[in-house]
């Protein structure tokens, strides 16, 4: 026995179930929220239950459970329909169901506003405001047809939305000339004002007939009916895909997953976040992370090689080292604080002093903003690029600089053609650590420039593309959102999941990218030799 | 051998006269002076930590990277003085190649390894970059084995290999004098022998100034042989005569293996 604690067998098995522990519990997350978010998009049969009182309910089996005292079970339904019932949920006894079928021809809608609908087609009218057979067949043509005109209305849009900008940019023009001196520029400015307001009837001749087009639009509706009987007038323009889900195959629903996995991917959220897409979400995420590398890895690299290969090793410099290594560790909502205080208030608002002081007090930089976010980013994870450099440069033999420097080179020359790209592995490391945690961070950025819903891209056609002073949208904040501050918890709960699904593939995909470099790198400048 | 007036006789290249050397507190070299032949190998041995390495140094101001070392006394190049502050060590080092115990390519491929030296100084004329290529590598006896490699990374040759490379590299920015800090002691029996017959080629066109703790490598290929003890250079001369009939008692000691 004595033997056996010697040869450090107990010591292999304590570090192996460590191990086994960690493993369990990173593959049990990544389970939980790969089934609560995978399952969201499969479209779920409707189950319609005859209670006890005789009235009827149709919905989604969401869950079981058991009552805690009576040990009664209970089924939760989701039995949507929000703006008839007012919640998406029931929980039904099991004592009180008497009878349950799956009706054939029950629909399932979803639409743009309150969530999805359950019930039975009852009237159909076409654009013309005519009835027609209310059929599935020419319920999907109708709709077709309603969401072909729609797409019609896009170019009338965009027109407006050009109008309006140009009639923005106008507006500041004027506004500085005003500022600059009113009555010196009065013949440019009445001249400008006189474009704007030539703008501004286009404008509205255009909002007129979009709105034409649009009564006409939407003339075309259905009437449903819900399990109890209760009817409901639905413009088809509302709604965005119409299901039977009793009817479709297990080929159809998955065609449907995919087209909503697609709508994830691609289209804006609805419904305050918690239906549609993720796309401003995902794009925001990125740009800003991206953003934040362009500063901080340059600005680390820089500081490290100035620590580690030019500086006088000394007090000072372990100073600094120590002071590098604690800023890593500093909360990040301290960031948060000082991003708002020092680049928002400080450096922000004397930008808009300086160049915008006509448009004072609506400030132009001097708010949050996704340039300001990543600059306050960029400053938390600057330490950690500064160190894994620093290790790097450290770590490279001291024959390979004599060699260098035996041979007439520099210092500066040295580290450029020979040290830096040998530390370029290391420096990969450092930049996937500080992407990984930057991708991670809310709190700070709830400070500095996220926003639960932005209008707009922070980059789009518009000159100068990239909008650098535009609020943003961002997955860690979102889950934040969705799942704690959304007036239908219940229902944004598999979003959160998504979410969280989302956030997680992004940052695999950001590591295994640099990982993939990295290792290039390695292979290219390390062998057995050294 | 040659007479033995040959050593003396011969045109100084290197010259160094009353050298001290401090790390620190530590007097790592202790009033140095002597000469170094042109056109010859000069062998410095000595046990460990006599200042063999440290004098080697001096000569292309490798010490400069280390904070705490203080020099005074001179060492001339070709009559020119380079320790003190206005001497520039980029040429220096130009004209006093070196090659170090562990062989050190860069992880570039050999062409690049080759050309390192013309390149920081700026030469972009492919031709003679080519030329150069060929010229040392065929000079460091490395070419046959790599000439259809040229293009491949330098990481992937044997020790041996590499450091003739290394050798080849040092020899590109056409130096007059070559350093050699123990360039075999990591290397088999028949890199060294590779090694030592390149070292006798090389002595017609360079200066050569090597570092080493194997006394027969030191007997074979050197013409002229400093003895270091504890800082102090306690005889220099002929290595025909070092070997054979030295004239203080401590080199006899050392060369006979009796302590060292």
């Amino acid at each position: 026995m004595k033997n056996y604690f010697k040869r450090g067998e107990p010591m292999v098995l304590v570090s192996g179930a460590t191990l086994a522990v960690i493993l369990f519990m990173t593959l049990t997350l990544m389970a939980v929220i790969l089934g609560n978010s995978l399952g969201y998009f499969w479209v779920k049969g409707l189950v319609r239950l005859q209670l006890s009182d005789g009235s009827l309910v149709m919905g989604q089996l969401t869950d079981t459970e058991r009552h805690a005292l009576t040990d009664a079970e209970r089924l939760q339904l989701k039995v949507g329909n929000r703006d008839l019932y007012a919640q998406d949920f029931r929980w039904v006894d099991h004592s009180e169901i008497t009878g349950r079928d799956i009706p054939e021809d029950a629909y399932l809608l979803e639409r743009h506003e309150h969530g999805n609908f359950f019930g039975f087609l009852k009237e159909l009218k076409d654009i013309a405001g005519a009835p027609v057979a209310a059929d599935h067949a020419s319920l999907l043509r109708l709709h077709r047809e309603v969401l072909k005109q729609k797409d019609g209305l896009a170019t009338i849009k965009r027109e407006m939305s050009r109008l309006n900008q140009a009639s923005e940019r106008l507006r500041l023009k004027i506004l500085k000339l005003e500022y600059r001196d009113a009555v010196a520029n009065g013949a440019t400015i009445a001249r400008l004002t006189e474009q704007r307001d030539q703008l501004t009837v286009r404008f509205d001749e255009l909002l007129e007939q979009l709105n034409q087009r649009q009564a006409v639009i939407n003339q075309a509706s259905a009437v449903f009916s819900d399990a109890g009987g209760t009817d409901k007038e639905l413009a088809l323009q509302e709604l965005v895909r119409i299901y039977q889900p009793n009817r479709m195959s297990v080929v159809a629903k998955a065609g449907a997953y995919l087209v909503k996995i697609k709508e994830l991917l691609l289209d804006a959220p609805r419904e305050s976040n918690t239906e549609g897409g993720l796309f401003p979400a995902i794009f925001g995420t990125v740009m800003m992370v991206l953003l934040m590398s362009v500063f901080s890895l340059p600005f680390g690299v820089i500081a490290a090689i100035y620590l580690r290969e030019y500086a006088k090793e000394g007090r000072l410099v372990q100073l600094v080292r120590i002071a590098v290594n604690n800023l890593a560790g500093v909360p990040s909502i301290v960031y948060g604080v000082f991003g708002l205080g020092f680049f928002v208030y400080g450096i922000g608002g004397s930008l808009d002093k300086l160049f915008f002081p006509e448009r004072l007090p609506t400030p132009v930089f001097g708010t949050g903003g996704i340039l300001w976010a990543s600059l306050t980013l960029a400053l938390l994870t600057v330490p950690v690029v500064i160190v894994a450099t620093e290790e790097s440069l450290a770590s490279i033999p001291k024959g390979i600089r004599e060699g260098s420097l035996a041979l007439g080179a520099t210092k500066f020359q040295t580290l450029t053609r020979v040290l830096l790209p040998m530390a370029t592995p290391g420096i990969m490391t450092g930049l996937v650590l500080s992407m990984a945690r930057a991708v991670g961070e809310v709190a700070p950025l709830m400070m500095v420039g996220v926003v639960k819903l932005a209008p707009t891209l922070p980059f789009d056609g518009q000159f100068p593309f990239f909008h650098m002073d535009r609020k943003f949208m961002h997955l860690g904040f979102h889950i934040f959102d969705v799942g704690f501050q959304s007036p239908n918890v219940e229902a944004a709960k598999p979003m959160v999941y998504v979410t969280t699904l989302l956030l997680l593939l992004i940052v695999i995909a950001a590591s295994s990218l640099a990982i993939r470099f990295r290792n290039q790198m390695r292979r290219k400048y390390t062998s057995s030799h050294f | 051998m040659s007479p033995e007036t040959e050593v003396t006789s011969r045109q100084p290249i290197v010259t160094v006269d009353r050298l001290n050397l401090h790390y620190g507190a530590a007097h790592a070299l202790k009033d140095i002076s002597l000469t170094v032949a042109r056109n010859q190998v000069t062998a410095f041995i000595g046990p460990s930590g006599c200042g063999k390495s440290t004098l080697l140094r001096c000569l292309n101001r490798m010490n400069d990277l280390i904070d705490s070392v203080v020099i005074d006394g001179s060492i001339k190049l070709d009559g020119q003085e380079i320790t003190g502050n206005a001497t520039d060590v980029i040429s220096l080092r130009r004209r006093v190649g070196m090659v170090f115990q562990q062989s050190n390519p860069f992880p570039k491929s050999i062409y690049e390894n080759i050309v390192y030296g013309l390149r920081i100084a700026g030469v972009k004329d492919k031709a003679l970059l080519d030329e150069t290529v060929e010229k040392c590598l065929k000079g460091a006896a490395i070419w046959d084995e790599v000439k259809d490699r040229l293009h491949e990374s330098a990481l992937g040759l044997s020790g041996g290999q590499a450091q003739r490379i290394c050798i080849a590299r040092a020899i590109a920015t056409n130096p007059e004098v070559i350093l050699m800090d123990e360039p075999c002691s990591a290397l088999d029996p028949l890199s060294t022998l590779k090694i030592e017959e390149l070292i006798d080629e090389l002595k017609e066109r360079y200066t050569i100034v090597i570092v080493t703790h194997n006394m027969q490598q030191a007997a074979r290929v050197s013409d002229a042989t400093a003895f270091f003890y504890l800082g102090e250079l306690i005889e220099m001369g002929e290595t025909k005569k070092i070997f054979t009939n030295p004239e203080k008692k401590q080199t006899e000691d050392y060369i006979t293996g009796r302590f060292g």
